[in-house]
């Protein structure tokens, strides 16, 4: 075998001398100034299953993106049963074997569920007509297989995300798939459905396929897979077998460094109600939600993906319409759906999507700093470059942004750095309370602990916070307290000396796991 | 259990707004036929129905190409000047020489609509340049190739063969050719995009274009097929068109892109891709067909009929927004009482 980049890169001897299915070896990935993958390797053998750990933007997407044939390496190789291969496009790796299940379940909304399993590779009768009999019952059959209750011919449109997961689940099964990676697939399923997909998944191990298991869910890891691999920023740490690590062990390797670091939470002086939201209600996506944030606090909203979180934000915001329920700022009632009024009482908010919902994309620093307050810029009916510019300069300092001419476009930025224009263009608003979700996505280690920073020391002017995270040591390193959604609903409430993994995990799965 | 019994209703649901769709389009043509026919009774004479078929036909073709194009989350605007330039090239090639068959004419029409669709097809899905701007900029440009070649010349009915002429009038037990080609082109294509694999996947790739990238659907080359496709057909239409009126300018079928649009549209094809028939856009087709008859019928001004067709247009695609949101409200309903 080639030996990868660095000698000490080797992930360790195969369990029976047999290559493995699939691997990487010394492979690197860059997307424009950001480097995803360093030289990583790794070895996936038949009837193993393997986890990969790793912080948010550690580079396990792109990792499986590379192994499913989406991205091509820079550097180093991709082999399949010890041969180099190149996939050439998904086509390439699914016809290899590879079944990937993605973190966001990827759904054709305006076909039928079994469509959406067999799209592609549908049952042929006659001249290659396609039998929709035979794919609705095999489609029946797969389900039956993972036992769930979902009917093959009704269409994808409005399937929870937990019902989309097990959709493409069963696309995997039916693939007959040599190599299985499942990215992230538990996020958003409940006790039962997870036990039952793990039966799945084991049953299959068991025949001889090779399973890559992404889950931020320590827990799952340690019941499921045999062997583990962690990445941090974009290189590869370490590879091992599971017995014998500890939580501790694990988490180390995916931060390493000292949590005190990456949290730098300052004690503050928590002021008077700021935020207060009263039973809010928009039907089918979140029900009678209620919380107060108060100036000088952290409050954290937790929960599985799909609970409803960002959706809270955005109805608190003013984005979605409510459909019972209020929402006050600094004691005042807020109209609903009206992002205007919500902006002028001193609500800001920064969305979890910064690519699609924060930022324009093409314009530069400066005007995307600038396009909250234009109000203030203008001089007369136009507005003042030079006033733009002053703002910009003096948000882009106090943010420590990276950056060489206040002109550039932003998408030029990486990610931690166009966080902070985020940021920028909603403090500049001198807001009183800030809604930021998901405020270090994708932002690598050392931007992330300076966001934390930030956000501390916002909270300690006086700032009230409402912080939606997935990242749950971000939740118990920054929050003062930590609201728990789970299907919608506020189920929870933790101060911060009683939040652990543990409690939070609990609360947001239903106190199943 | 309740998923499935759920499951099925919220099918039933969706399969009514489809087939309402195109049993609303039935039900508009009945009632403008019933209410012309009231005013003038010559509206359903031989000649009268025989002509609205004869021009609905070339245009349910383009729709039929449009609606393949449409579904894929795409758009051209180039057909009508593809008609165009087909119809007076043929017509010049085979003025040129009387002994030219019909079949060649048919075979030179058709090469030429699919390399216009190529261009087309290439730019888009390898040069991912978007569609409404590149066959906007077709739709110019082969006009001018049109104009460049006419340089101000016309064809006459009386220079091409007597074939061709009797293809675009002549009839078999009294069913003209024209509309029989229009519909065996419809069943053909609508059959196959239903029930053939490769054609799912133009409602996958509109549906969601990058889940039908990672599902491995071949994106560029089934994009590049449609308009391949669109081009070929209007080519054909083209070829047809000059069979039926024989006197051709350059300017033949100028502005039809915006029509087929709207046949395919009010038809019920989602101009955002992934759902719809050619079953129904045809429908669409023959509805606008029907109402520029009827309005001549009933001597309204023809400045009404795009006024008409506009509102139309406006009509179909809010009815298609209520519903839309009306279907997303009842399935969040239901999410949220049955659980996930």
């Amino acid at each position: 075998m080639s030996a990868p980049g660095e000698g000490e890169a080797s992930p360790g001897p195969p369990p029976d001398g047999a290559p493995p299915v699939l691997a990487l070896a010394g492979v690197s990935k860059a997307f424009g100034a950001v480097q995803a993958l360093r030289e990583v390797s790794l070895n996936l053998y038949a009837g193993e299953a393997h986890a990969l750990a790793g912080e948010n933007g550690a580079g396990k997407s792109t990792l499986v993106k590379t192994l499913a044939g989406v991205h091509r390496p820079d550097a180093g190789q991709v082999l399949l049963d010890g041969e180099p291969v190149e996939f050439g496009s998904p086509a390439d790796a699914q016809q290899a074997g590879v079944a990937v299940i993605y973190q966001e379940p990827t759904m054709f909304p305006d076909l039928s569920v079994a469509e959406n399993i067999f799209i592609g590779r549908q049952p042929k009768a006659a001249l290659r007509r396609i039998d929709r009999r035979a794919m609705h019952g095999r489609a029946a059959e797969l389900f039956k297989r993972l036992g769930v209750a979902l009917d093959p011919e009704q269409p994808a449109r409005g399937l929870s995300i937990a019902d989309q997961q097990l959709v493409e689940i069963a696309k995997a099964l039916s693939r007959d798939a040599r190599v299985l990676i499942m990215d992230e697939p538990t996020a958003a399923l409940s006790g039962n459905e997870v036990t039952r997909l793990f039966n799945v998944v084991k049953a299959l191990r068991e025949q001889g396929c090779a399973v890559l298991f992404i889950s931020h869910r320590l827990d799952e890891i340690f019941e499921l897979c045999q062997r583990v691999t962690t990445l941090r920023d974009g290189g590869w740490i370490a590879s091992e077998p599971v017995a014998g690590l500890t939580h501790d062990d694990l988490i180390r390797r995916m931060v390493g460094r000292d949590l005190d670091n990456l949290y730098p939470k300052q004690e503050t002086e928590v002021g008077e109600v700021a935020l207060k939201v009263g039973r809010l209600t928009r039907e089918g996506v979140f029900t009678d939600v209620s919380f107060e944030v108060r100036r000088g606090e952290i409050v954290a909203l937790a929960g599985l993906v799909g609970a409803g979180r960002s959706e809270v934000a955005r109805a608190v915001f003013g984005v979605d319409r409510w459909d019972a329920g209020t929402v006050e700022v600094n004691g005042e009632r807020l109209p609903p759906a009206s992002p205007t009024a919500a902006m002028s009482a001193g609500l800001a908010l920064v969305p979890e999507d910064r690519r699609q919902q924060g930022l324009v994309m093409d314009h530069s620093i400066e005007r995307n700093i600038g396009i909250t307050g234009l109000k203030a810029l203008r001089r007369g009916p136009v507005i003042s470059r030079a006033a733009e510019r002053d703002r910009a300069r003096d948000w882009a300092i106090r943010l420590q942004l990276k950056f060489s001419r206040l002109s550039d476009a932003v998408n030029v930025l990486s990610g931690g750095n166009q966080q902070k224009v985020v940021l920028g263009k909603w403090l500049s608003t001198k807001p009183d309370v800030l809604i930021i979700d998901e405020p270090t996505r994708g932002i690598d280690v050392g931007t992330k602990a300076e966001v934390h920073r930030l956000l501390s020391q916002l909270a300690a002017d006086g700032l009230a916070v409402l912080m939606i995270s997935s990242d749950l040591p971000e939740v118990l390193g920054m929050a003062d307290r930590v609201l728990v959604m789970q299907e919608g609903r506020l189920v929870a409430e933790i101060p911060r000396e009683r939040a652990t993994e543990e409690s939070v995990m609990t609360a947001a799965t239903g106190g199943t796991s | 259990m309740s998923t499935v019994t759920a499951g099925r209703s919220t099918r039933n649901l969706v399969d009514l707004v489809f087939r309402a769709r195109e049993l609303s389009i039935v039900a508009a043509l009945a009632v403008l036929v019933i209410v012309t026919v009231g005013v003038n009774g010559n509206f359903l004479s031989e000649q009268g129905v025989k002509d609205i078929f004869l021009n609905a036909s070339i245009l349910v073709l383009l729709a039929v190409g449009q609606s393949v194009v449409v579904i894929t989350r795409n758009i051209d605007l180039s057909v009508g000047s593809v008609v165009g330039l087909v119809a007076f090239t043929v017509g010049d090639f085979l003025a040129a020489d009387h002994g030219r068959g019909i079949v060649f004419a048919v075979v030179l029409g058709v090469a030429i609509g699919a390399l216009c669709g190529l261009v087309n097809g290439l730019l888009v899905s390898f040069g991912r340049v978007p569609a409404l701007v590149v066959t906007l900029g077709t739709l110019y440009v082969i006009q001018g190739v049109d104009h460049y070649i006419a340089h101000g010349r016309q064809i006459n009915a009386v220079d091409l063969p007597p074939a061709l002429l009797s293809l675009g009038n002549g009839t078999v037990f009294g069913v003209p050719y024209l509309p029989m080609i229009a519909v065996l082109v419809m069943l053909a294509v609508g059959y196959y995009l239903r029930s053939y694999a490769s054609g799912r996947d133009f409602y996958a790739i509109g549906s969601s274009p990058e889940a039908a990238a990672l599902a491995g659907v071949a994106v560029r080359r089934r994009v590049m097929a449609a308009y391949l496709f669109s081009g070929a057909l209007a080519g054909l239409a083209g070829v047809l068109w000059l069979s039926r009126f024989g006197t051709v300018v350059a300017d033949a079928a100028n502005g039809w892109e915006l029509q087929v649009v709207s046949a395919v549209v009010v038809g019920g094809v989602a101009i955002t891709g992934g759902v719809g028939t050619v079953y129904g856009a045809a429908l669409g087709a023959l509805l606008l067909t029907t109402i520029t008859s009827a309005l001549v019928v009933l001597k309204v001004s023809p400045f009404w009929q795009q006024a008409i067709t506009g509102a139309l247009l406006l009509l179909a695609i809010s009815v298609d927004r209520l519903l839309a949101l009306r279907v997303a409200r009842v399935l969040r309903r239901r999410n949220s009482r049955h659980g996930s």
